[in-house]
């Protein structure tokens, strides 16, 4: 076979359909601004209970996170995360997903080893970057604020 | 015997004497839902984990295999079996119970055919009367090594295809039993890597495997594609089909397409199933040819089929460590009685 490593890769990304990406957009925006509306919702909600805005961020937050459990759980986040992509992905449904399912796939290697090893295995790597994202942020914000100004 | 660089020509005809395949709940919904011999319709098959799953399939289309043809396990002298699972636990804990001298093989999703040849060419040789060669996959299990959790969120490509739950078992023979089919030629493939990384298309992965084992086939024989019934290769899917006929036509000058099939298509309603570019895994090839296509022949429906089953050469960590995936495939031609 006489083809090279970058003819066959220009033969393959031929081959290759890609994502209907305006289509995938769409739905993203749909579903991700459903969620945002769920948000403000539960926000306003919260906001009657008497709650004050420290409270009600943390349990719009908590609610969120324990619906995307439960849906996790029940096997339907999965079948809605695949037409919403993104708009699944980015609010804080995504980050609960994406520590429930690990933690529920490999609860069959026992609690310690299966569950407790492998629940942050694809969280992981965001809380491991985004905490150290943070910390350099704040590192260069006191640096300009206290230090240089 | 040798014919040509490649090809192995098994003069003593060893006969596939019983075959038996095992799918789950989405294969039996497919094209080929009628063909199969048993469906388990629960995906952990009354089992407390996916890879506990997969060996009761095993189990039960070895068990099946056996059963169709009267024998008992104690008159095989040997088993050939693999699976995609680690350290092929998926088919070495299904078939402890056997007790018959068993050979772990692992070609990735081209160890239905690997199994085959190796069994054919054990039986040939006289170094064993009956030999079995199974192979299985389950989705749920080979989402779990290779992929993301099953109800991880997350969104395929087109270019994805979906690893097949099932199992299946042949029975080889030294013996030419009537109106069974027999294995005539087997080919060893060699690894052909042009530099894919993208472990999302495995259809591009294989291609250049299976286009170098058929140009290799049927330069070794002396053969054209006109010559066979059917071409089968194992789960190239649709792009790596596509890909397949344009390396073949550009760099051997040879045209399959009109008695070529890829069981990768074979196996989903591609749009209604939402499977992508099709199945894959060791038991998309191995279940498709121990039903239909090994009852065709049997039935004097084909005269030969040459069945090329693919496999990607990679592992769970490999791509994340840069390596390309290289691909494999090993073929046999397959004729009736």
């Amino acid at each position: 076979m006489d083809i090279s490593d970058k003819q066959y890769d220009e033969m393959v990304k031929k081959a290759s359909p890609n994502s209907p990406v305006w289509l995938d957009c769409i739905k993203a925006f749909l579903i991700g601004g459903a969620i945002c509306c769920i948000g403000q919702g539960l926000f306003n909600l919260y906001a009657m209970l008497g709650m004050n805005d420290d409270e009600k961020k943390a349990m719009v937050s908590i609610t969120l996170i324990v619906l995307t459990a439960i849906l996790t759980g029940i096997g339907v986040f999965d079948k809605i995360a695949k037409h919403a992509g993104a708009g699944t992905i980015v609010p804080i449904t995504g980050f609960a997903n994406s520590v429930v399912s690990p933690g529920l796939e490999f609860k069959s290697e026992g609690f310690v080893m299966g569950t407790g090893a492998n629940i942050f295995k694809i969280a992981g790597p965001v809380i491991l970057y985004g905490t150290s994202a943070a910390m350099l942020y704040g590192f260069i914000y006191w640096l300009i604020t206290e230090v240089i100004m | 015997m040798r014919q040509g660089r490649y090809v192995i020509e098994l003069e003593n005809k060893p006969s596939i004497i019983g075959w038996s395949s095992v799918v789950g709940k989405t294969e039996s919904e497919g094209p080929l839902g009628k063909c199969f011999d048993m469906v388990i319709e629960d995906e952990r098959a009354g089992k407390q984990t996916w890879e506990e799953a997969e060996s009761e399939l095993h189990k039960t289309a070895v068990g099946l295999a056996l059963d169709k043809t009267g024998l008992k396990a104690n008159e095989i002298d040997g088993i050939f079996s693999g699976d995609l699972i680690n350290q092929c636990t998926g088919s070495a804990f299904g078939i402890t119970d056997y007790d018959i001298p068993y050979c772990g093989i692992y070609g990735a999703c081209s160890t239905s055919v690997l199994t085959l040849i190796t069994a054919a060419i054990s039986v040939n040789s006289g170094a064993m009367r009956k030999a079995i060669a199974s192979t299985s996959s389950h989705f749920c299990s080979a989402e779990k090594q290779f992929r993301y959790p099953l109800e991880y969120g997350g969104q395929r490509p087109p270019t994805a295809q979906r690893t097949v739950t099932g199992a299946s078992a042949a029975i080889i023979s030294a013996e030419n039993e009537k109106n069974c089919p027999i294995i005539t030629k087997v080919i060893y493939g060699r690894m052909k890597d042009l530099g894919v990384t993208d472990a999302n298309n495995m259809g591009a992965a294989l291609a250049p495997a299976a286009a170098q084992t058929i140009a290799d086939f049927l330069n070794d024989t002396g053969t054209s594609p006109s010559d066979y019934d059917l071409i089968l290769t194992g789960d190239l899917g649709q792009v790596g089909t596509e890909l397949l006929y344009e390396l073949l036509n550009k760099e051997y000058k040879i045209d399959i397409s009109a008695c070529h099939n890829d069981t990768g298509l074979m196996m989903y309603y591609l749009e209604e199933q939402d499977v992508h570019a099709g199945g894959s895994g060791c038991g998309c090839c191995g279940t498709v040819m121990c039903s239909k296509i090994l009852n065709e022949i049997q039935r004097g429906e084909k005269k030969n089929t040459f069945v090329v089953a693919t496999g990607a050469l990679l592992s769970a960590i490999s791509p994340f460590q840069g390596e390309t995936i290289p691909g494999i495939a090993h073929g046999a031609l397959i004729t009736a009685p």
